[in-house]
């Protein structure tokens, strides 16, 4: 089967300071992958090449067997891959609704028009009716996306990232600085909106990568050290050494 | 999909309940333009009409700058050059149909301006709008200063000094229509703003324009759910070019002259000004800058020779005080016209603004009477000032007209903060709702 994400022998480095070292990682279709590391790993930079948000130094991307290496983030959205950002990227003037309107707008081909009028467009509006039912947004729709409170703002983020219906999803940290019933709430989303798609997450709580993923890719130091089930990393010595040992020193 | 559910046909009526009628949709539009078709009538002054085609022109050229400015994020410090480049294409249009005997009837020389602004803007902003902020800000100046210069250049499209006259007589007719007067003109200024004003505002409600306030927001989100900012910009910044070059055309067609100093810095200075002042976040703002900006203009430059001093006053105290603008302070008073309580503003309001007029007398009075002092020609003493004729060379007018500005500055220390409150208070939200 194509891979969803194929990242080969991927390099990054920034000036003289090299960040990702050689990443190869293979994504299967229709799983959900959860990418985790100690802080500095590089989880974001992964992220961020994925999408095109930085040019890699060397190494190729594919996604759905294409590759898309050196593709801008908007042509790499269109190829059916959307990502969440670590801190909130929304956008804050707008209302809610018309937050994710916008990430509606393309996938339903209505591109640079200027000819259509966006409240005349019925499945633009259901779609993203649709989705503010599923973030719980109803009511707030027409209040500016700025003046929501954290957690509202992190659920429109996941809203923004899947309202365009990517089969490829990449979530930065989408619990960071929630309570642990914010939390649950954000694993029931997820887990309700990535169901059938591939999703990739980078996450610091562990309890939600355990919970939801069915695969886990571990990330030290620029180098993928693993990339397995949940039991077989937790099994795992390599691991336990580089990554979970280096959690348990911070925590003391 | 051939059989819709009950819920789901329930969903779509409740969706359309929630739309606005027709004739809150429409409504605004009709009544405008009825306001226009009798205004000619209601106007008594005869020099009232040709003010009147000016602020349609401004209107037209202020919302068009808004597309960038406002909806897009883009601060232009060129914006007439397209407006320029618009009139200079209608003019020549207009004098080449005339000579060549081609049908180019007066009412559709704005479409032509249109054109010519179109066709500039797609060039320049090719490589203009690849960034937004300062680089596009620098790159709208060394345009301006650019086509300032070419103006010196290219003398046969720009007619050097003079300029490019037209002749509108000279056109061919369309269904009779004949344009002699300022009020025939004015009918068509009135139809071609109130067009473009209608469709400015379509497009600020269709994708592109829709995206162009993401892109203003937040340029990077915009990239990841599909758009490049850079074409998105560009949708805009040709559809503001377009109608810049439509107001061009229109003010072609009224003045019958164009000169470089129609796209020079001035007249990119006066949008920004008069956009600013009628507010940016909404989208009636730069109809109502206009309108204010051309009265201010026309008004005060019958009474005074500093008139642009008093313009600068204003816009600088509209940018430290009502950074949204005029538009926005009255939006700013929605929610206390919706709890029904805009009356208990009148008092606090009517104080603050008497002693506001005091401290703004006393003001012009100083400003009169030094530019008085060091401009008039020698031996003259007195000066005419609002009812009085005052001697510059004594202290007492002085003494006077800078305790009014004292006066009114204590004045709103005692106002100001009443003022605030009952606006505080009469915003505050209902505790039933």
């Amino acid at each position: 089967m194509t891979p969803a994400i194929e990242l080969l022998d991927v390099h990054k480095s920034f000036g003289h300071t090299v960040i990702i070292r050689g990443v190869s990682l293979s994504l299967e279709p229709g799983q959900r992958h959860a990418l985790i590391g100690p802080n500095g790993a590089g989880k974001s930079t992964v992220f961020n090449l994925i999408t095109g948000k930085y040019p890699v130094t060397s190494g190729r991307i594919r996604l759905k067997g294409e590759d898309i290496t050196g593709l801008r983030p908007y042509e790499v959205n269109r190829r059916g891959l959307s990502r969440s950002f670590q801190v909130t990227n929304i956008f804050p003037r707008l209302s809610v609704f018309e937050n994710v309107r916008c990430a509606v707008l393309w996938s339903l081909g209505y591109r640079y028009s200027f000819w259509h009028l966006v409240n005349a467009a019925r499945e633009v509006r259901e779609r993203t009716e649709v989705v503010l039912e599923q973030l719980n947004l109803t009511a707030r729709r027409h209040v500016p996306a700025g003046v929501l409170a954290y957690a509202e703002q992190r659920a429109l983020e996941i809203g923004i990232t899947i309202a365009g219906g990517a089969d490829v999803i990449l979530l930065d940290e989408p619990t960071a600085g929630m309570s642990r019933s914010e939390t649950e709430h954000v694993v029931q989303l997820i887990r309700q909106v990535s169901a059938g798609k591939t999703l990739l997450m980078v996450e610091h709580d562990m309890s939600v990568v355990f919970d939801l993923a069915d695969k886990i890719a571990v990330l030290v130091y620029g180098q993928v050290i693993a990339h397995d089930a949940p039991e077989r990393i937790r099994a795992n010595a390599a691991v336990q050494e580089a990554y979970l040992g280096v959690a348990q020193t911070a925590t003391a | 999909m051939s059989t819709p559910a009950p819920a789901a046909a329930r969903s779509v009526s409740q969706a359309d309940a929630t739309r606005p009628s027709p004739l809150r949709l429409y409504g605004l539009w009709v009544a405008a333009a009825v306001v226009l078709a009798v205004l000619p009538y209601v106007l008594r002054a005869p020099a009232a009409v040709p003010v009147v085609n000016q602020m349609g022109i401004a209107v037209v050229f202020a919302l068009s700058y808004n597309m960038l400015l406002g909806q897009g994020g883009m601060l232009s410090f060129g914006h007439a050059v397209y407006f320029g480049f618009g009139g200079f294409f209608a003019a020549h249009a207009l004098n080449l149909a005339a000579r060549q005997g081609l049908w180019l009837p007066v009412p559709l020389v704005p479409i032509m301006g249109g054109l010519g602004g179109l066709l500039f803007a797609a060039v320049v902003g090719s490589f203009s709008t690849n960034r937004a902020g300062t680089v596009f800000a620098m790159i709208s100046l060394g345009i301006a200063e650019m086509m300032a210069a070419s103006s010196l250049i290219f003398d046969r499209f720009f007619g050097g000094e003079e300029g490019i006259t037209t002749n509108r007589a000279k056109a061919a007719s369309l269904g009779g229509l004949s344009f002699t007067t300022d009020r025939d003109v004015y009918y068509l200024i009135a139809f071609w703003a109130l067009v473009s004003a209608g469709v400015m505002y379509g497009f600020s409600r269709t994708p592109a324009g829709r995206m162009a306030n993401a892109v203003r927001d937040n340029p990077e989100r915009a990239e990841f759910v599909g758009y490049s900012q850079r074409w998105v910009r560009y949708v805009s910044f040709c559809a503001s070019g377009l109608f810049a070059g439509v107001a061009g055309g229109l003010f072609a067609v009224n003045y019958e002259i164009l000169t470089a100093e129609n796209m020079g810095l001035g007249a990119s200075g006066a949008v920004l000004l008069m956009t600013y002042i009628g507010g940016i976040g909404t989208f009636a703002g730069p109809i109502l800058g206009a309108i204010v900006f051309t009265f201010l203009q026309s008004m005060l430059s019958d009474y005074t020779s500093v008139w642009l001093l008093y313009l600068g006053l204003v816009f600088l105290a509209v940018v430290l005080f009502v950074p949204f603008g005029l538009a926005g302070v009255l939006a700013m008073h929605g929610p206390a016209s919706r709890n029904r309580r805009l009356g208990r503003l009148v008092g606090p309001y009517a104080a603050a603004a008497a002693v506001m007029l005091i401290a703004v007398i006393g003001l012009i009075g100083c400003l009169e009477m030094v530019y008085f002092f060091v401009s008039a020609p020698a031996g003259q003493v007195t000066k005419r000032l609002f009812w009085l004729t005052v001697n510059v060379r004594t202290a007492t007018p002085w003494l006077a007209f800078l305790a009014l500005i004292v006066l009114g500055g204590l004045g709103m220390r005692w106002a100001g903060p009443r003022a605030a409150a009952a606006f505080a208070d009469a915003n505050l939200q209902h505790p039933d709702r």
